[in-house]
């Protein structure tokens, strides 16, 4: 599987992947196969990950340049896509790349990871200091619109469906679904399998 | 054969960067290669940071630096009209340009600017794109430039969009700058470049959509020494060439497995996720 993985909570994704599983990591600065963080004196200024870290190479990686980076993610052939947000929506609209008058970052590559026909995973705290992040509608400017297929909290794991909407399929086992009801703002459906996900 | 070859080129390999420069004015379009840090033209940045009466550029650059090494300085000292990049996250002289009103900026999705750059080096002047369709990108009123009491002077407009196969697609133009500064890490005095590792980035697409560029290296070697094979960028596209003097590499964010393993990583995590 070829997958990218956004700044923050999805660069701790590599340290919990089981071992008998292969990713290919896709760094969209232009490498596919990006390896653990490097050892002291192996650290090299040519090699970096979107966030400007230091990382190494995997047997097997591969460097492009930039457009060819973009290529492959806008062309769709890469698997999946984890990135951070600010904003959910229960439609699974994103936004995540500036609030206006208070920060701006700029979308970087987010607008062309989520338009690129990859699954989309976002991973986010569900509340920012109790104000909710998971809504009816994004308050703030989008990065795309009906993008997420799939969102991952500190609190509960959500399914984006077109015709059904959001539906809760997994919570932690120490959330209530009241909790999960109280810190979401928009409604959404339960599933009938719904999980509990051991920590 | 490399004596005529070099005779032929021999415009093309200049000593330094005050030479390859000699011809960029206050007000051109540069486009820059690297990522953050990585893979930038160390020597020429050096040179535009120390020439007091280049100013009013338009930069091109997918970011900008930080704030003391890079474009950062350029910002710093003002000589920046526009820019044109993807993500001024981290750089705080970057954000506080902008938003003070003193930079303008065109803020462009990072594949998208990429695109501008190796459609514009390709003879192609614009091309449609799902990347930015239903959000500010298409429908316009991102803040392109800031009044200094904080109100917005100009908007980006919207794009003209385009239904493909019951799919919207949004218009972009290609991009052409008036010179493009690239850095690899071996070239030949004809101009056929070998970059290292993440360092090619922007370098290539920015190489090509250049009226005039010019190349930095770290390793310069005679034509035929390195192999075609091997060869990311040919010298049809470079216009002056020269060894730089001087390679700081600088790291941006450096992470290593000791500094993890110091971070007692996984108690950092819990507590930034609950």
């Amino acid at each position: 599987m070829y997958a990218n993985l956004g700044i923050g909570i999805p660069t701790i994704i590599p340290n919990y992947l089981p071992d008998d599983i292969v990713v290919f990591f896709q760094s969209e600065n232009g490498m596919l196969g990006v390896g653990p963080y490097p050892a002291e004196n192996e650290a090299d200024a040519d090699l970096i990950n979107p966030g400007k870290e230091t990382v190494s190479e995997l047997k097997g990686c591969s460097y492009f340049k930039s457009s060819d980076s973009f290529g492959m993610i806008r062309g769709g052939h890469l698997d999946l896509t984890v990135l951070g947000g600010i904003e959910v929506s229960k439609n699974g609209d994103l936004a995540n790349w500036v609030i206006p008058g208070k920060m701006v970052k700029g979308m970087g590559g987010a607008m062309d990871l989520v338009a690129g026909g990859s699954k989309v995973v976002i991973t986010m705290k569900h509340v920012d200091k109790n104000k909710p992040k998971v809504l009816e509608q994004c308050q703030l400017p989008l990065t795309g619109k009906g993008v997420v297929s799939k969102l991952i909290t500190d609190l509960a794991v959500f399914e984006f469906d077109k015709e059904k909407g959001m539906i809760l399929t997994e919570i932690y086992e120490d959330v209530t679904l009241d909790q999960v009801i109280a810190s979401t703002a928009c409604k959404f459906e339960v599933a009938h399998d719904l999980k509990t996900i051991k920590l | 054969m490399i004596s005529l070859l070099k005779k032929y080129f021999s415009k093309r390999l200049v000593r330094n960067a005050e030479e390859a420069m000699s011809g960029i004015k206050s007000g051109n379009k540069l486009i820059f290669g690297g990522f953050g840090l990585c893979g930038i033209p160390e020597n020429m940045l050096r040179f535009l940071i120390n020439r007091d009466d280049i100013k009013d550029l338009e930069v091109v650059s997918d970011n900008g630096g930080t704030a003391n090494i890079g474009l950062g300085v350029l910002m710093k000292q003002n000589k920046i009209k526009r820019m044109y990049a993807s993500f001024i996250g981290v750089n705080p002289v970057f954000q506080k340009s902008y938003l003070g009103g003193d930079l303008e900026l065109e803020l462009i999705p990072q594949g998208t600017l990429a695109e501008k750059l190796r459609s514009g080096g390709a003879g192609i002047p614009g091309f449609y794109t799902r990347t930015g369709v239903n959000t500010l990108v298409e429908e316009g009123g991102i803040p392109i430039k800031y009044n200094k009491d904080g109100t917005v002077a100009i908007y980006s407009q919207p794009k003209e969009t385009r239904i493909i196969k019951e799919r919207k697609y949004l218009f972009e133009e290609s991009i052409r700058g008036d010179f493009a500064l690239i850095k690899a890490w071996k070239g030949d005095t004809i101009g056929n470049l070998v970059f290292r590792k993440t360092a090619r980035n922007f370098n290539i697409d920015a190489a090509t959509a250049g009226k005039v560029c010019i190349a930095e290296v770290e390793e310069l070697v005679n034509p035929g020494e390195i192999s075609p094979d091997e060869i990311h960028l040919p010298g049809i596209y470079v216009n002056k060439i020269f060894k730089g003097e001087k390679y700081d590499k600088p790291i941006e964010n450096l992470v290593t497995r000791e500094s993890r393993e110091k971070a007692k990583d996984d108690k950092v995590i819990i507590k930034y996720i609950k």
